[in-house]
């Protein structure tokens, strides 16, 4: 019987079988779902996107890289997650931001947010999140400049605010809606992506259509996305019923703004959210309390970023306090 | 009878490709005597059995070679005629030392016993028909090995209202359980018998997976003999729906407390093939000699189910099977989730080995030192609804109170959390390690106390 | 009033009330000690290693002074920290000797077989779950560094595949004789400098497949010892360490070169 040498056979602990998924594989995932919004990013923002996405998805990996290099850490840039982070954020960015800024959040994305705290697996807050929030508080006016979305052959840029940008600002000054908003910004034009806004976080149809595919292929489950967006569909549509004049309604909230894109692609990181699925619940409603409550009656019109981060932070505290009733606990329910 | 469907379903639990194709429809088939048995006294749980032969010595087929060392203990009979040849300490297919009788058979098979016992059994008191057990040397045959004359003997104040027999086999390659059903359904039920004189007001659920609908069926026939209420169970297939804690669940909707046993939910659970072993021992006074296996995996050429005399040499039973069908990576004694990799071809068959696996290389190794990067497929997937993520970084990090309060001593180490884990983390020996560690935690905790009120 | 001088005021004015109560509050609410318990604590070592048996160079300053604590069970402060202590304490002390951890395990990867590959947690506790790290010799040591993890002085290094002690820097705490899962460290009086080391029983025949520096138990060095100083424990000669033994015979005779010398005082390569 010619059999091979028990000095090549391989010991380890039970269980001798796993299935094929891996981190790499994931991120995969996530990259393919991402491929709808950075397509619509493209079409609508022409070689802006472009130049974003490479300079921030190129700095996050050689950022990687050199930062583990010199921690004299494994390099552990085949988990692609350096790549999803990076295409994050260079989704989350306005069209005409200048490179070296985009360059610049990226490596506070990765070497302050994720490598400095440990790496993968480690890190407390979301690492395209920060650098965008960094960006945003260095670099107020260059991260609240956006362009009207043209298609190809992209026409010359024209100036102009968001959505939300003009909601808040016309309210704060006239103490009414603007005029007119609904017909500037027609429900259509929030589905197709032809509005102003961060090059990935236009087109809510290919945003859904990223979402569908991570739910389908179980990269992220239903809980926090669908807690958010209840959440702030009900709390958008009490404050419209109170006063409809004053309120966007609630599916204007759900698709402008960066709220598609954080709900699906941002509050789903899964190295900062909660781990228990009661816990992801509790994460989507806070994250769609605080983005409502900025929206409404804090300084900026957007809020998504903040909420997401803020939340991040309680991460520790709800994995420990939301945690499911162990087997054999008390208190048992009693059988049917 | 009538086949009814499990009311409980518990949480959690994996569906891994079952892999049981290639030998659940092949009848078992029984090798050549082997021309050396290695029985080890220490197949169960409890102190090593107490050897009664020493080298040199003739034995007989169901001769008793080591007597019981306690209570809790069993005792181990000679599978077959032959002479002792060793009587020491050796390496087993668990990874541990123990002591050994090597027997070097003759090929008579002469039996030391020829008659069944005289008398009817129907007519004993239950602890004879315990202490006949006992006598044979039964302990549990679904992996624990826990002596089954101890499990059918509660303290005072436990009373049994349903005994569990389980014919779930939930572990993928295994089929040896599915065959016993099919083969010997009438002796599994005759030991179903023995057990309801033991416990004469308890409730009898036999419980099988819904992947098994041919047994369900024979036994169904089979059960037709027994009275009283007697129930087949169809069970939804998942791993690890098999494991005591959960199949108690499944059938009678009871969490057996953290800490507890069966007895707690007035359950008791025994494995099929323990079952048939009983109504051996009682009603044929055949002392547990053997029991049927699968040999099987991708790197060996020709899967079966074995019925093997305990000693069996696993070299034996390989080259029995056709020998390797390419190189082998690795030799797992048991289910692929909760078996024992072996680190030689040294091991031998005991009374719990219920498979043999011959897997081939794998292309990258199957453990990794990723950090664990909180997806949740592992909370997901706990049966026991534990925060397995939690518990690994607590045990990297030895933050063993964090791990306590966790609950980590509620682990039944099923694999269901490293089957899933995508940062290929070596989550079970994680649990393990922080087992180990709060216990000694324990431990030092109460030394402290003691000094303290003392 | 200028309202930068009424918030200076109003702030200054605050913060002497905090600072006033604070002080107040450490006056009442200070823990009376013994002023010579923090005396005491001073001339211990302060590694807090725990080898004395209390919690901390503290806790056994306090039970010094107020449970009359034996004052020789500091290990790493030595002679000198028991003469101190017994002066300041007017008490008559013998300082134990001063200990040393040593494996008792010579094979390295040159040495010693590998038997399988192993994967998994890189931690002696764990692999040890799966029957070791791949070492043939299941009595060996495993390599893996969970001693050398838990000293606290970093004495304990690995060097293919096996752990082996720094005497000059032990300071024989003995939080490494718990934490090997095979129990292959001892702590022994530094003076005492011939070792076996092997901690194998499986029978000669069967160590020789697996290292070529394990005891084959020839009994040979309890021969030259006469019963004195190397008993056979088994299939292992263990060298009893309450009896000097200073003979180097036992070294050049053993003829599987189990038997080594290492002294307490400089370290010294593994021969």
């Amino acid at each position: 019987m010619n059999i091979t040498p028990a000095s090549e056979w391989l010991i380890n602990s039970s269980p001798h079988v796993r299935t094929d998924d891996s981190v790499s594989r994931i991120m995969g995932r996530v990259l393919i779902a991402l491929v709808p919004a950075l397509g619509a990013a493209i079409w609508f923002f022409g070689w802006n996107a472009l130049r974003l996405t490479l300079a921030c998805t190129i700095t996050c990996v050689v950022a990687e890289w050199a930062s583990r290099s010199l921690m004299k850490r494994d390099r552990g840039i085949n988990d692609l997650s350096a790549v999803v982070t990076g295409l994050l954020l260079a989704l989350n960015l306005p069209p005409q931001l200048p490179t070296w800024m985009a360059i610049l959040g990226s490596l506070v994305a990765i070497v302050i947010a994720k490598q400095l705290y440990g790496g993968i697996g480690y890190n407390l807050f979301n690492p395209a999140l920060i650098g965008r929030t960094f960006l945003l508080v260095s670099f107020p006016v260059a991260m609240t400049t956006w362009l009207a979305p043209s298609v190809f052959p992209w026409a010359d840029a024209i100036t102009t605010a968001t959505p939300l940008g003009i909601w808040k600002t016309t309210l704060n000054a006239t103490q009414q809606a603007p005029p007119d908003f609904f017909k500037q910004f027609p429900l259509s034009d929030l589905l197709t992506g032809h509005r102003p806004g961060c090059i990935g976080e236009t087109c809510s149809l290919a945003l859904l259509i990223g979402a569908a595919y991570l739910l389908a292929t179980r990269c992220i489950t239903w809980h926090i996305p669908f807690s958010m967006l209840f959440t702030v569909a009900l709390g958008a549509t009490i404050l419209y019923k109170m006063d409809p004049t004053q309120n966007l309604p609630p599916h204007y909230h759900l698709l402008t703004g960066g709220f598609l894109l954080g709900a699906f692609f941002m509050a789903t990181d899964m190295v900062t959210t909660p781990v228990t699925r009661g816990g992801m619940v509790v994460f989507g409603i806070g994250c769609g309390i605080i983005t409502l409550v900025i929206r409404k009656w804090g300084g900026y019109p957007e809020g998504v970023s903040f909420s997401i981060l803020i939340m991040n932070s309680l991460t520790p505290l709800i994995n420990r306090l939301v945690r499911p009733r162990v087997f054999g606990h008390a208190p048992q329910s009693k059988p049917a | 009878m009538n086949i009814i469907s499990s009311l409980f379903s518990g949480s959690g639990g994996i569906h891994p490709n079952d892999s049981k194709k290639g030998t659940a429809t092949q009848a078992t088939v029984t090798p050549p005597i082997p021309p050396l048995l290695a029985v080890s006294l220490s197949q169960h749980l409890g102190a090593p059995s107490k050897p009664l032969v020493k080298k040199g010595d003739a034995v007989l087929k169901g001769q008793s070679i080591a007597d019981s060392n306690g209570f809790v203990s069993s005792r181990v009979h000679a599978p077959t005629s032959g002479k002792v040849v060793f009587v020491g300490p050796r390496m087993t297919a668990s990874g541990k030392v123990a002591t050994v009788v090597e027997i070097e058979t003759d090929g008579l098979d002469q039996p030391f016993i020829s008659e069944p016992p005289a008398g009817d059994w129907t007519t004993l008191p239950p602890r004879e028909l315990i202490e006949r057990i006992h006598q044979a040397g039964i302990i549990g045959m679904g992996g624990a090995g826990f002596p089954t004359h101890v499990k059918l003997s509660p303290p005072p104040g436990k009373t049994i209202q349903t005994l569990i027999v389980n014919g779930a086999e939930c572990e993928p390659f295994l089929t040896a359980d599915h065959r016993l059903m099919l083969e010997q359904a009438e002796s599994i039920i005759a030991g179903i018998g023995v057990l309801q004189h033991i416990f004469k007001d308890a409730q009898v659920r036999i419980a099988i997976e819904d992947n098994k609908p041919d047994a369900l069926a024979a036994l169904a026939r089979a059960a037709d003999k027994l009275t009283g209420d007697v129930q087949i169970v169809r069970l939804r297939t998942a791993y690890p729906q098999g494991a005591e804690k959960q199949l108690i669940y499944s059938i009678t909707g009871y969490e057996v407390p953290s800490g507890g046993l069966p007895m707690d939910v007035q359950a008791l659970v025994e494995n099929v093939a323990t079952a048939q072993a009983i109504g051996e021992a009682v009603i044929r006074g055949l002392p547990l000699i053997e029991r049927l296996l699968t040999v099987t995996g991708p790197a060996l050429a020709q899967p079966r189910n074995i019925r093997a005399l305990i000693g069996t040499p696993f070299s034996d039973l390989i080259a029995f099977c056709g020998g390797p069908r390419g190189p082998i990576g690795r030799l797992i004694c048991g289910g692929p989730l909760m078996g024992i990799a072996q680190s030689s071809l040294a091991g031998a068959v005991t009374k719990t080995t219920s498979g043999l696996l011959v897997l081939p290389p794998e292309r990258e190794a199957l453990f990794s030192s990723m950090p664990c990067i909180s997806c949740g497929r592992c909370v997901k997937a706990c049966p026991m609804r534990l925060l397995p993520s939690t518990l690994s970084e607590a045990s990297e990090t030895e933050q063993d109170a964090i791990a306590e309060e966790f609950n980590v001593l509620d682990c039944i180490e099923c694999g269901c959390c490293a089957y899933v884990c995508p940062a290929h983390r070596p989550m079970v020996q994680h649990m393990r390690r922080a087992k180990v560690r709060v216990q000694s935690l324990r431990k030092q905790r109460d030394a402290q106390k003691k000094k303290q009120t003392s | 009033m200028d309202p930068v001088l009424t918030q200076t005021i109003i702030i200054g004015l605050t913060g002497l009330i905090c600072g006033a109560i604070l002080a107040i509050a450490a006056h009442f609410l200070a823990v009376q000690e013994n002023p010579r318990i923090e005396k005491v604590t001073g001339l211990l070592p302060g590694l807090n290693c725990g080898a004395c048996g209390f919690a901390g160079c503290a806790d056994y300053a306090k039970a010094i002074v107020t449970q009359a604590a034996p004052v020789n069970l500091c290990q790493p402060g030595g002679v000198e920290t028991v003469a101190i202590l017994a002066a300041e304490l007017g008490v008559q002390a013998v300082a134990a000797e001063r200990l040393v951890a040593i494996v008792l395990c010579n094979g390295d990867d040159s040495r010693a077989a590998r038997s399988v590959v192993y994967n998994g947690i890189a931690d002696c506790l764990a692999a040890e779950f799966v029957g070791g790290s791949g070492k043939a010799c299941r009595y060996g040591c495993m390599g893996l560094g969970t001693c050398a993890r838990i000293c606290p002085v970093s004495a304990i290094r690995i060097e293919q595949g096996l752990a082996i002690v720094d005497p000059a820097i032990c300071i024989a705490c003995g939080k490494c004789v718990p934490a090997c899962p095979r129990t292959l460290i001892k702590l022994i009086p530094e003076s005492r400098s011939i070792h076996v080391l092997c901690h194998s029983q499986d029978r000669g025949p069967d160590v020789k497949k697996v290292c070529s520096v394990g005891c084959i138990a020839c009994t040979l060095c309890v021969k030259i010892c006469n019963g004195q100083g190397i008993t056979m424990n088994g299939q292992l000669a263990e060298v009893d360490y309450s009896v000097p033994l200073d003979n180097d015979e036992v070294i050049e005779k053993c003829p599987a070169h189990t038997i080594h010398r290492r002294t307490g005082r400089k370290p010294e390569k593994p021969a």
